[in-house]
């Protein structure tokens, strides 16, 4: 990765352009032609123009157009309108120089827990450009998008048998935004009930942060119940928590810890029996795909990161897609919340549609446990240089409490999970997951999936046991890291104080 | 275990893995998981396909669907989209990176957002912008709920009816359960009162029409409530901006900006406010440092805003959503410069008044909102019968007269050629009245 520092806007030249637009589609019209002769004339007149002397060549020729279609002054754009003038090579240059200054999975190894960094199969993205389903409409009649709605229909009928839920809406568009469709449908339920009363939503300690500010924002109040020592939930802590108040419980499962709520099964009984719902995050499907159905445990909502589970690339950010899915209980009311524009994330949705049928009812079943096996073998293979504080088999993911010698000594801090997690970048890996869950102070999360071969778990062990080693000789070397990277650690303290927001 | 191409697995690595795991098989990796919910089931999923084969079927329901002129607005545009976008965002650098979490190796992410929020700002004429946000529609209902946050012991809301019928549904599913009081109407300003927080208004209501906000800002700020504006941000380059109507918030949805209509998705979201309003602004904002040794670099910032600190006090739950295609307009942006933008509008303006001139011409038509401006898109109302209006169009391949509250909507942008316009016309004038 080589550093490159500039910003689109300093590239800019007035006069060069990067676009290609019919030239004379202005004059084809007679309603123009009319009026002006021709679009050279147009321009003539725009340009004696006195009143609008101020204005560059193309807003005078913007006014004069705008005044033929009779749109009153008073509505149009005064000041400059600033963007790059650049012509299409700057462009193409400009980007693919900020593309090199990034890593992303087909760059290497993203151990990175909880986000299922997952590889993104090539045909997916072949289908999801077609013309045939990029060109659609989302208003056009539904006999003219069969295609597409069997794309839907499809999709929603392979979820439902890898989920054992009854239906899905497509219409989320990320992890957190299905959070908030699913609490609505469990909102909806209740009231549709006439249950009124049922405004808390209980949520485990070791729960992902959007799962409390996802229920905040659906107007619940939290509960939070505690984890037991074995990184559980705490079944008896949970029982006096449960009551006529309570909407339901959201649930990772396995949780944050990587590990299988084993009680699952008592939890949903006695949610159920004091007339609350079973929300499950999707977040930690993975390990589950072709082993395990959150239907079958139990739950009544959840929903599912297709941008994880499902193979769709995270995009830097997204697009996701985070349909949510319905058992019998919630079922009629699963279209009532319009959470999006139209149909959802289409395209995202085509993605996981041609994942799910190259892996098909063969390779599904192996999805899941290969994932666990390589979570398994990394955490076998490091925990004699970092703490593990739950030594149990894991599922997808595991976490370590920071390094067993940090190497603090006399007038030298130790090296922390950060330290750790930058200098994994000088090694060419992504960092994992740091500070999450919240449960330990130098809690680092490690996912691999099953996309990872032996090798390349091989070399990642390698270095983490490298870098414990290097920590134990000099945590210095690990407090300055990155070194190899195009920028060195950031000042953030002073970002966050003085807020430069846009150029 | 060969046989899959995206396990790399072979049967000496998981003997391998097993042995160092400490189990059997692989089915002991599961030996937590009580035995009643290990799925016993086959799979109610297709045989595995070979990638020909995924080929092949998404082909056949490609050709289920009808390939259409697009002549309908109403939230998605078909607007040209540039060979250089697709190209750029599908490098696999931007495609399969991960939020920029780790902002040393995240730095091509982090400043395409910074270029993102950059250009929004500049064609709203607002202070701060941020990493996006779902759609149009959601970032309404964001936007509101910011406005309540915003303003103190307020907790209504007014929202135009003139906006597109999609904004209004996401707008009452996202209020209706913090308990945020809505009101509906056609005329905002007759509704405002000392516990309104905020105030929702199209720029170009859902008839087509471009709104004349004179006078609003005034009275909303009078009221003590804020302004908000949904518009399309390609139309921005020629419209008067939110900033200069006076609006505090500005919202809307990205997808004219260079996204292919794709059947409604993915788009992006966009949200910009004055500078006083900064610290509510939901999602993600990237902010410009510099590293230990001076470099410049660019991080996402003013975190203790953001819903993975605030948790249960969050006021917004979204976190990453659309980054891509924030790239998408913002490669979009840079391609077309002022010039390009303000030429897209020309052609689409111009295009959309000949096809109103002639569709009146026909005979078969009246106006709808006479004198009223518009811009791309218009609405008339029909003398023929609308469902075999909308069929003849359907029979020759045009996708337009969509029915909006009794009156018959049409959009054309700058890929509508007049030729294509003419052909319209022409199914149109034989249609019998």
């Amino acid at each position: 990765m080589k550093y490159y520092d500039k910003l689109i806007f300093e590239l800019s030249h007035p006069g060069r352009i990067g676009y290609s637009l019919p030239a004379a589609a202005l004059q084809q019209y007679p309603f123009f032609a009319e009026k002006c002769s021709s679009g050279a004339a147009a321009d003539d007149a725009a340009k004696t123009d006195k009143a609008t002397a101020s204005l560059s060549f193309g807003e005078q020729r913007f006014a004069r157009v705008a005044a033929l279609c009779n749109i009153p002054k008073a509505i149009l754009r005064e000041s400059k309108l600033d963007l790059p003038e650049v012509s299409e090579v700057d462009v193409v240059r400009h980007y693919t120089n900020l593309s090199q200054m990034n890593f992303g999975v087909d760059t290497g190894f993203y151990p990175l827990g909880s986000c299922t960094m997952k590889y993104n199969p090539k045909i997916n993205e072949e289908i999801a450009n077609h013309p045939l389903f990029t060109g659609l409409h989302p208003l056009q009649p539904a006999e003219t998008v069969k295609g597409a709605q069997e794309v839907i229909d499809g999709l929603d009928k392979a979820l439902a048998a890898i989920t054992g839920m009854k239906h899905f809406t497509f219409l989320p568009c990320a992890g957190a935004h299905g959070e908030l469709t699913g609490l609505m449908l469990m909102r909806e339920y209740h009231m549709a009930r006439g249950d009124a009363a049922r405004t808390k939503v209980i949520v485990p300690d070791s729960a992902h942060g959007t799962n409390p500010a996802s229920a905040a924002v659906c107007g619940l109040e939290i509960v939070e119940v505690k984890s037991g020592a074995d990184g559980l939930v705490d079944v008896e802590s949970l029982k006096p928590l449960l009551g006529p108040d309570i909407a339901g419980i959201m649930m990772t499962n396995p949780n944050t810890l990587g590990l299988f709520e084993r009680q699952i099964g008592e939890i949903a009984k006695l949610v159920h029996d004091c007339g609350g719902l079973l929300y499950y995050d999707g977040a930690n499907m993975n390990p589950l795909l072709g082993k395990v159905r959150p239907g079958d445990m139990g739950f009544d909502i959840m929903h599912l990161n297709l941008h994880k589970t499902f193979s769709t690339p995270h995009g830097g950010g997204g697009p996701g897609s985070g349909p949510v899915g319905v058992g019998e209980r919630v079922l009629p009311y699963l279209h009532t919340p319009q959470t999006s524009g139209f149909h959802g994330n289409f395209g995202v949705m085509l993605r996981a549609y041609a994942y799910i049928l190259m892996l098909g009812k063969q390779n599904v079943k192996l999805a899941g446990p290969l994932a666990v096996l390589g979570a398994n073998y990394i955490k076998e293979s490091l925990k004699d240089c970092y703490k593990l504080p739950i030594p149990s088999v894991c599922k997808h993911e595991f976490v370590f409490d920071g390094l067993i010698n940090d190497g603090a000594r006399e007038g030298k801090a130790g090296a922390t999970t950060l330290d750790v997690a930058k200098r994994l970048l000088d090694y060419g890996f992504h960092a994992p997951t740091i500070y999450f869950p919240l449960l330990f102070h130098q809690a680092i999360m490690i996912e691999p999936t099953e996309t990872e071969s032996l090798e390349t778990l091989d070399e990642f062990i390698a270095v983490m046991r490298k870098i414990a080693a290097e920590a134990a000789e000099d945590p210095d070397i690990l407090h300055g890291a990155p070194h190899n990277t195009p920028i060195g650690r950031p000042d953030e303290t002073t970002a966050a104080r003085n807020p430069i927001l846009k150029a | 275990m060969a046989g899959f191409s995206y396990f790399p697995h072979t049967d000496d690595d998981i003997r391998v893995m097993l042995e160092r795991a400490g189990v059997r098989n692989l089915d002991g990796l599961y030996s937590d998981v009580p035995a009643d919910f290990i799925y016993q089931g086959e799979y109610d999923l297709p045989d595995a396909m070979s990638e020909q084969q995924v080929r092949d079927f998404f082909e056949k329901l490609g050709e289920k669907n009808t390939k259409l002129k697009v002549f309908v607005g109403q939230g998605a545009y078909d607007h040209y989209v540039p060979a250089v976008i697709p190209y750029i965002t599908s490098r696999s650098e931007f495609l399969t990176a991960y939020t920029p979490y780790q902002c040393e190796i995240s730095q091509g992410t982090l400043r395409y957002i910074f270029e993102w929020q950059s250009m929004i700002c500049r064609l709203t004429g607002l202070d701060v912008s941020n990493a996006s946000m779902y759609d149009g529609p959601s970032a309404a209902a964001e936007a509101l709920r910011m406005a309540v946050a915003c303003t103190r012991k307020r907790n209504k809301v007014i929202v135009s009816t003139k906006l597109m019928q999609n904004v209004l549904d996401v707008v009452k599913t996202y209020l209706k359960y913090p308990d945020i009081e809505v009101v509906f109407a056609w005329d905002v300003l007759d509704e405002l009162g000392p516990d309104v927080a905020g105030v929702l208004v199209p720029s170009i209501c859902r008839h087509g029409v471009i709104q004349d906000l004179t006078g609003y800002a005034e009275k909303v700020h009078e009221a003590g409530a804020l302004l908000i504006e949904y518009c399309d941000p390609s139309a921005l380059a020629v419209l008067k901006t939110p900033d200069e109507w006076g609006a505090d918030i500005a919202v809307g949805d990205a997808q004219p900006l260079g996204m292919p209509i794709c059947y409604g998705g993915p788009y992006a979201g966009f949200i910009a406010c004055k500078q006083d309003y900064m610290r509510k602004i939901p999602g993600r904002i990237v902010g410009q440092s510099v590293d230990a040794s001076g470099k410049r670099c660019f991080v996402l910032t003013l975190q203790a805003r953001e819903q993975h600190i605030r948790r249960e006090k969050a006021t917004s739950n979204i976190c990453s959503n659309e980054s891509l295609m924030a790239l998408w307009a913002t490669v979009y942006l840079s391609l077309m410069g002022p010039e390009g933008l303000r030429k897209v509008n020309e052609l689409s303006c111009a295009g959309a008044h000949y096809l109103y001139d002639e569709l009146l011409k026909t005979g078969r038509f009246e106006e709808a909102f006479p004198g009223r401006p518009f811009l791309k898109e218009f609405c008339l109302k029909s003398k023929v019968d609308i469902p075999t209006l909308q069929q003849k169009l359907l029979d020759a391949g045009f996708f337009g007269a969509l029915e909006i509250d009794g009156y018959v909507t049409f959009c054309v942008t700058e890929k509508r050629t007049k030729e294509e316009i003419d052909a319209l016309v022409n199914v149109v004038r034989g249609i019998a009245l």
